[in-house]
């Protein structure tokens, strides 16, 4: 019992050691200082070259948008293809077909968008080829993608004023050979140390003890499961993500994947500080997001590891929590504290079934989820935040009657538009959708029982969870929802593209124009940003927009379950 | 149309990239490092493979340890959990079936020692572990089934149960029940 609650302490702890000092080398790599990857310059030359870069190039917000945006269309179209062409390509030693329209739709949106959102089970949906050409491709460059507007959000943060947030394909290499690359390899081999699979066989057949015929899948496993973590993708290789025993076969690699999947939010944070010479403010963000993670966590944790108060009515023993959809090498605590982990971030990896966790740490992982903004996904997290920081920057100033100033340049009426729409589009996005799905349900009985696996309250949690994840870009689900349907694919597919789309799109522009503002000198008239103060008015503005609007569906579903049981 | 160019070639240069340097690098190091060349490591009894050391497998014989309960049936070639609610009143009727039927196969057994784990589904369907308390419940049941002591099979048990240096104790079932009938084959050869 007390060495499941030392785990996860020495997992953060671990976590937070490590974010620091990845935080000031992301921020080197980002400024183009000097650091001791440099010898790679020659090699981020040579790829300059192949693509035709011209990597002194500078863009404005727009043309740096309008390349983000093609190369992810480009991606679209390469991602379906070979989806649905996987059948006839190589490395499928297992003869696996190729996917429908509608799923290979709702794959690769959901990888391109960085959310990993899986309507297939990676054992027999996908080939070797796919699986390393589409999927993990599209792990690490979508996780760059992100990466490399949040390099232009602190280029444009940093700057006086300047018209310009920097070159996104320099960015977007930088990304991938400096940072992601790097660590992946790292985590590779301890995964493959720890027991990972790293192969190109097909399946084996083995005869069990008792005389059967087992099947047991493999792969290139090691090398997918550590970007998928590092990347806050969580797409996994295998059908159970990391609660299958050969994704993740011990309580060791367990604290290497979960210890990844927060690494590079937290560094990123601490990078802020970095990049724009302001450690307070990095301070007071990191902290306001800490506290929450830590606030879940400690709930969430003590829910799982409580154990059913249905089971104990059976009257036996749950020594070791609610174990339902958890595996015992990993145990509840360990369980739980993933849960919090992914749910923060945009990850989505699991190493435990979401659907079968206590209904209030089901809750806890919708409201992560929901409020997005936690460490958030690798990038687009702090962009997120940044939002609500321009409205409680507006708010505050209203308040208090000084002008709306933020790092020196006055928040006015079209950035305040941008944000309040990002702030709402998520919500919407949400219950509108489980708004019509459980219309849908509620008026055909056939579709309810071809979708839900449970019913009642934790019925409506199914469906609220899907959109959720899709709208959070997250990608983890309450797996017993029948998904891989025409009308899941499709209309998760357009919210991910929604969501991932339209708040970087804002959210850049909102950087842009502040860019180019003029720069007011800070005086005694200005609001401080790096405040206590000011950081609880940061959460309060987040709690009240995006909490708040979740509260009735969230009645409805984890609250009146968790009031059921009880 | 420009930028359109760029994508398609750096969307290639990644994937070459990528495969020279991340998959063929960490398989190349799997070949090299890992007991089974980079597949999954299985285990062996008499020379012959019976499993793969990290994926559970079905136990339903009365002289073997029995393992988790498996939504998937342990099929390796998928997996996956029960996906069912804490609440859901036809998964908890489910619990009640599986308890009843545990405690009849161990009539000794009271109810308030049968650990959770036994009667509840894994996450992934092939959990290979159960904690050593699910295991001593079963001693009895399988010293009858091999007509041997009780204390002959808890040596065995505490033998095979593993301690990590972080996370809780437990044990592979595979792994105990070869480690029984390699000793009960030994013991044959013996007599």
């Amino acid at each position: 019992m007390n060495d499941e609650i030392w785990g996860i302490a020495l997992q953060i702890l671990i976590l937070v050691l490590l974010s620091y000092p990845l935080g000031g080398y992301i921020a080197k790599v980002y400024r183009g200082e000097k650091n001791f990857m440099d010898f790679l310059t020659p090699f981020e030359n040579g790829i300059y070259k192949v693509c035709s870069i011209d990597a002194t190039e500078q863009m404005n917000w727009k043309h740096f948008l309008k390349v983000l945006l093609t190369l992810n269309l480009f991606w679209f179209v390469w991602g379906m293809s070979l989806l649905v062409a996987q059948g006839a390509l190589p490395l499928n030693p297992d003869g696996n077909i190729g996917q429908s329209i509608t799923q290979a739709f709702n794959t690769t949106i959901s990888f391109m968008v960085n959310c990993n959102l899986q309507h297939y089970s990676g054992e027999l949906g996908m080939t070797y080829f796919t699986q390393l050409f589409v999927i993990m491709l599209l792990q690490f460059i979508t996780a760059a993608t992100g990466m490399a507007a949040f390099a232009a959000v602190l280029k444009g943060m940093s700057s006086k004023t300047t018209s310009t947030l920097g070159n996104f394909w320099v960015y977007l290499v930088r990304t991938v050979t400096r940072i992601l690359l790097p660590l992946s390899i790292i985590v590779g081999v301890m995964l493959i140390l720890g027991g990972t699979p790293m192969s190109l066989e097909g399946k084996q057949t083995i005869t069990t003890l008792e005389g059967t015929q087992q099947v047991i899948s493999q792969g290139p496993v090691a090398a997918i499961v550590a970007i998928k973590q590092l990347g806050t993708n969580g797409g996994g290789f295998f059908g159970a993500n990391s609660a299958h025993p050969l994704e993740n076969p011990s309580y060791f690699t367990n604290m290497i994947e979960c210890i990844s999947i927060l690494l590079i939010p937290m560094a990123l944070i601490w990078c802020l500080g970095f990049y724009l010479k302001r450690r307070k403010f990095a301070v007071c963000v990191f902290s306001v997001m800490f506290i929450v993670y830590l606030t879940t966590v400690y709930i969430s944790v003590g829910q799982e590891m409580g154990g059913n108060p249905q089971i104990a009515q059976m009257g036996i023993s749950q020594a070791a929590g609610s174990m339902e959809g958890k595996e015992v090498r990993i145990g509840s605590a360990a369980t739980a504290l993933w849960a919090m982990t992914t749910t923060v971030t945009s990850n989505g990896s699991v190493n435990g079934m979401h659907d079968s966790l206590t209904p209030l740490s089901g809750m806890l992982a919708l409201l992560n989820m929901q409020i997005n903004c936690w460490f958030g996904g690798v990038g687009v997290g702090f962009m997120n935040y940044y939002v609500f920081i321009i409205i409680a920057v507006f708010i505050s100033g209203l308040m208090v009657g000084r002008t709306p100033e933020f790092l020196g340049k006055k928040i006015e009426a079209k950035e305040m538009k941008i944000a309040i729409i990002l702030a709402l589009l998520h919500p919407l996005l949400i219950l509108c959708g489980t708004a019509i799905a459980s219309y849908l349900a509620t008026n055909n009985p056939a579709l309810s029982a071809e979708w839900l696996s449970n019913p009642s309250f934790h019925g409506l949690s199914q469906m609220l969870y899907e959109f959720t994840s899709s709208a959070a870009n997250n990608g983890s689900g309450f797996e017993g929802l029948g998904d891989n349907t025409p009308f899941w694919n499709i209309s998760t597919g357009i919210v991910l593209i929604f969501s991932r789309y339209l708040p970087i799109i804002g959210q850049i522009a909102i950087v842009g124009i502040l860019a180019q503002k003029r720069y007011v000198p800070e005086s005694v008239g200005t609001l401080e940003t790096d405040t206590v103060t000011f950081s609880v008015m940061t959460f309060a503005v987040i709690f009240i927009i995006a909490a708040l609007a979740f509260f009735p569906a969230l009645t409805l579903g984890p609250i009146a379950e968790y009031l059921t049981i009880r | 149309m420009k930028t359109i160019l760029i994508s398609i070639k750096i969307t290639l240069a990644f994937c070459v990239i990528l495969f020279v340097g991340y998959v063929l690098l960490l398989w190349g190091f799997a070949a090299i490092v890992s007991p089974n060349h980079g597949e999954a490591e299985t285990i062996t009894l008499n020379g012959k493979v019976v499993g793969a050391a990290n994926v559970g497998q079905q136990f339903s014989d009365v002289k073997y340890f029995w393992g988790r309960p498996s939504a998937v049936d342990y099929n390796g070639g998928g997996s996956g959990g029960s996906n069912k609610a804490v609440s859901n009143p036809e998964y908890l009727q489910e619990i009640e079936t599986r308890i009843v039927k545990f405690l009849e196969a161990h009539p000794y057994l009271e109810r308030k020692d049968l650990p959770s784990e036994l009667v509840t589904a894994s996450a992934s369907g092939l959990d290979p572990h159960i904690s050593p308390a699910a295991a001593q419940v079963q001693i009895r049941r399988v010293a009858d089934a091999r007509k041997t002591s009780e204390e002959r099979i808890t040596e065995i048990l505490v033998h095979t149960t593993h301690q990590p240096l972080i996370g809780q104790a437990y044990v592979n079932v595979l792994e105990l029940n070869v480690a029984l009938d390699r000793e009960e084959s030994t013991m044959k050869l013996r007599e």
